[in-house]
């Protein structure tokens, strides 16, 4: 396998790990609660200290995602954003001269409506650094991780509690950009208490990669993303800042409350 | 026997052709792999198939009839058609046969808990049923809308113990009900077994559950020699995920010479966008874990399927039809809700047979072909299921009780 060349996922948690601090990974739904306001927060959020921001497409039936995820995708939905408005989005984000590291969090269907190729093509040319698709276990990633790294994007795998030993050595193998360890069994949402899964999947997969260790799934403050960090490289905090989004009708007061919400998970692992 | 083929069976990946496959959550890879072990270890041995047929003898009541309709014959005045009366299965449909062959597999696994998803109920009464009887726990997870449509399999589940839990997330149907089970899944994977109630989701699911439903098959081959000598021209079965189809086509595609026909939901026609028709008017895509074909828009968003029978209501299919589908060996048709609320009435006054609003669509096209053919072809139809789940919907559709023949339209 050759390396894909370092993008800049790989240069901001390359940078971090040589600063000896740990990563904050934020999801937010592309398109939620529309587009304009996606631009806006996605700004916010890089400006609060986010080094990689994951981006949800907007999908009809998301398996891997609770209430919280799958309601924003349905707004979004309504709003109109589609897999190439998501791409849209991203270019106008790189033309305003936001920097910050952009995976896209998406399902099969719609990229393999897309083709594979055409749209590993259109998401480098956009700006996009990587992919996640949660529904797309390894078996079946081949043919797109090919075209993903030919365009020098990286597919960012997942494994979980469940994954056995010899799978993740598998799995991330072929693995550029991080590794994304599921910190419980479910779906995106956040949960009262943390999980005890996610300290012996993040040593089972440092056995076998050199890759930065992000873990999401559950996470849902400050406190619970410190104790992450603990044993991690990044934190992955999604529907917690979903919730905010969805739950704030102003949209200057959304931002406000965003923003302060994602500089505290950014204090929370050390400034 | 002239010409007999190889039976299709999946490739390493789960693959026929191009579809089936694997696309799910990385969390329940390695219990599907378990899944695919732990039956592939099952299918060889021999003692889990005497098992299984000594329920589907005792507790099911197979071998189902193959019943000559006569009066159905002679009204539509052409082919003679029998009737595979899967709706005389315990349970009031096939789908008693699959989730008997999968309640023994999870037991053979260890498991005590099992979840299921239903569109029209039928699957989940076939769950609740079979968890019941084996002493497991079982949740079921059904669209709020088909709750409304299918109160008395509702209040089935219940009766048999099965927790019902309602889904009103999109179109608050069979698709949704389903991502619903799969996300259950996701969260309770290590001690619960997920039931499928079609030939679909992940390998090995769509062979498998065809493996358990090839009984219907095999049954009619045999039955048929035994009536006519010889086996049918044509086998026309209904198809949703497809898997009463699946049974009864996977043994007979070995014959060339016999015509198969998969007839979907044109709901209200397949140019008005309501319908189920994935097989018609769908393209390939993945939804619930494989690769086949699948009703979407441009973006590759899921559409919403429509139908007025509930168990049609799905817009994926299973992917081994969708390989039939492309290498020619079944062909797929569509007929509408008026032809199947017609055919429910035909059945019910030629043969006192009132068959599910699912099973009819099969019967509408029979109706369709048969005056067409000459008197001596043979047609088989699976009749999946009973109508008695359909009843009060049909009322409503119908206008008034009693109200004879036609709709009231
Ligand atoms: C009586 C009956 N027939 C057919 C179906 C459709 O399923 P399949 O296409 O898997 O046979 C159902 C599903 O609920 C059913 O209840």
């Amino acid at each position: 396998m050759t390396a894909a060349p370092e993008n800049r996922i790989g240069r901001r948690l390359g940078q971090l790990r040589r600063e000896g601090r740990k990563a904050l990974i934020v999801y937010l739904m592309a398109g939620d609660p529309d587009p304009e306001a996606s631009l806006d927060l996605v700004e916010t959020v890089a400006g609060a200290g986010a080094d990689v921001i994951e981006l949800g497409v907007p999908f009809s039936d998301p398996l891997a995602d609770g209430p919280v995820i799958q309601a924003a995708g349905q707004r979004a939905l309504r709003a109109g954003m589609t897999p190439a408005g998501v791409l849209d989005l991203v270019r106008r984000l790189r033309a305003r001269g936001v920097e910050v590291p952009i995976a896209l969090m998406t399902y099969t269907n719609p990229v393999l409506r897309q083709g594979y190729a055409a749209f590993a093509r259109a998401a480098a040319e956009a700006g996009v650094d990587g992919v996640i698709v949660p529904d797309l276990p390894h078996e079946e990633a081949g043919p797109l991780r090919g075209h993903l790294r030919e365009a020098g994007v990286d597919l960012i795998p997942l494994v979980a509690p469940t994954t056995p030993a010899e799978r993740v050595a598998a799995i991330v193998r072929e693995a550029s950009g991080f590794v994304y360890c599921v910190s419980l069994l479910g779906v995106t949402g956040a949960r009262e208490s943390l999980s005890d899964r996610f300290a012996p999947l993040v040593e089972r997969t440092r056995r076998y990669t050199d890759l930065p260790v992000a873990v999401g799934f559950g996470i849902r403050d400050a406190e619970q993303a410190r104790a992450v960090a603990e044993v991690a490289d990044a934190v992955i905090v999604g529907s917690a800042v979903v919730r905010l989004c969805g739950e704030t009708a102003d949209p200057a007061l959304r931002l406000r409350r965003v923003g302060e919400f994602v500089r505290g998970l950014r204090e929370a692992l050390g400034a | 026997m002239t010409g007999l083929r190889e039976l299709t069976e999946p490739d390493a990946q789960g693959r026929f052709g191009p579809y089936g496959g694997r696309y799910v959550p990385e969390t329940v890879m390695p219990a599907l792999l378990e899944l695919e072990a732990a039956y592939r270890e099952a299918r060889s041995d021999p003692a889990f198939w005497s098992e299984l047929d000594y329920y589907y003898r005792q507790y099911a009541g197979r071998p189902t009839p193959l019943y000559f309709a006569e009066r159905l014959t002679r009204e539509l005045g052409g082919a003679r058609i029998y009737l595979k009366r899967e709706d005389l299965n315990h349970t009031g449909a096939h789908k008693i046969n699959n989730c008997l062959g999968q309640a023994l597999l999870a037991r053979r696994m260890g498991k005590r808990r099992i979840i299921a998803e239903t569109g029209a109920g039928q699957h989940g009464v076939a769950a609740a049923t079979v968890a019941a009887r084996f002493g497991m726990k079982c949740t079921v997870y059904m669209g709020a809308e088909d709750v409304r449509r299918q109160e008395p399999n509702v209040f089935r589940m219940r009766l048999l113990g099965a927790e019902v839990v309602p889904v009103t997330t999109g179109s608050a149907t069979l698709k949704d009900a389903t991502s619903e089970a799969l996300r259950a899944w996701v969260t309770n994977v290590e001690d619960t077994y997920y039931v499928i109630g079609s030939v679909v989701g992940p390998h090995p699911y769509p062979a498998m559950v065809r493996d358990f439903q090839a009984v219907i098959g095999r049954e009619t081959i045999e039955q048929i020699r035994a009536a006519e000598g010889r086996l049918p021209d044509v086998a026309i079965a209904c198809v949703g995920g497809g898997s009463n189809a699946m049974g009864l086509f996977h043994p007979l595609s070995a014959y060339p010479e016999v015509r198969l026909v998969g007839v979907e939901a044109a709901g209200r026609g397949l140019g008005t966008g309501h319908h189920a028709a994935s097989l018609g008017a769908g393209e390939p895509g993945v939804l619930h874990g494989a690769l086949s074909y699948l009703l979407q828009d441009e973006h590759g968003q899921v559409r919403e399927a429509y139908s007025v029978s509930a168990g049609l209501d799905y817009p994926g299919v299973g992917p081994e039809h969708a390989w039939f589908r492309d290498t020619g060996r079944a062909e797929y048709v569509a007929v509408t809700d008026d032809e199947a609320l017609a055919a429910f009435q035909l059945l019910a006054r030629t043969e006192g047979i009132i068959p599910a609003l699912e099973s009819s669509h099969a019967v509408a096209y029979a109706a369709r072909i048969a005056p067409q053919l000459p008197p001596d072809a043979i047609v088989v139809v699976n009749l999946s299921g009973r109508g008695d789940k359909d009843i009060y919907h049909v009322m409503r559709l119908l206008g008034q009780a009693g109200r004879e023949g036609e709709a009231a339209r």
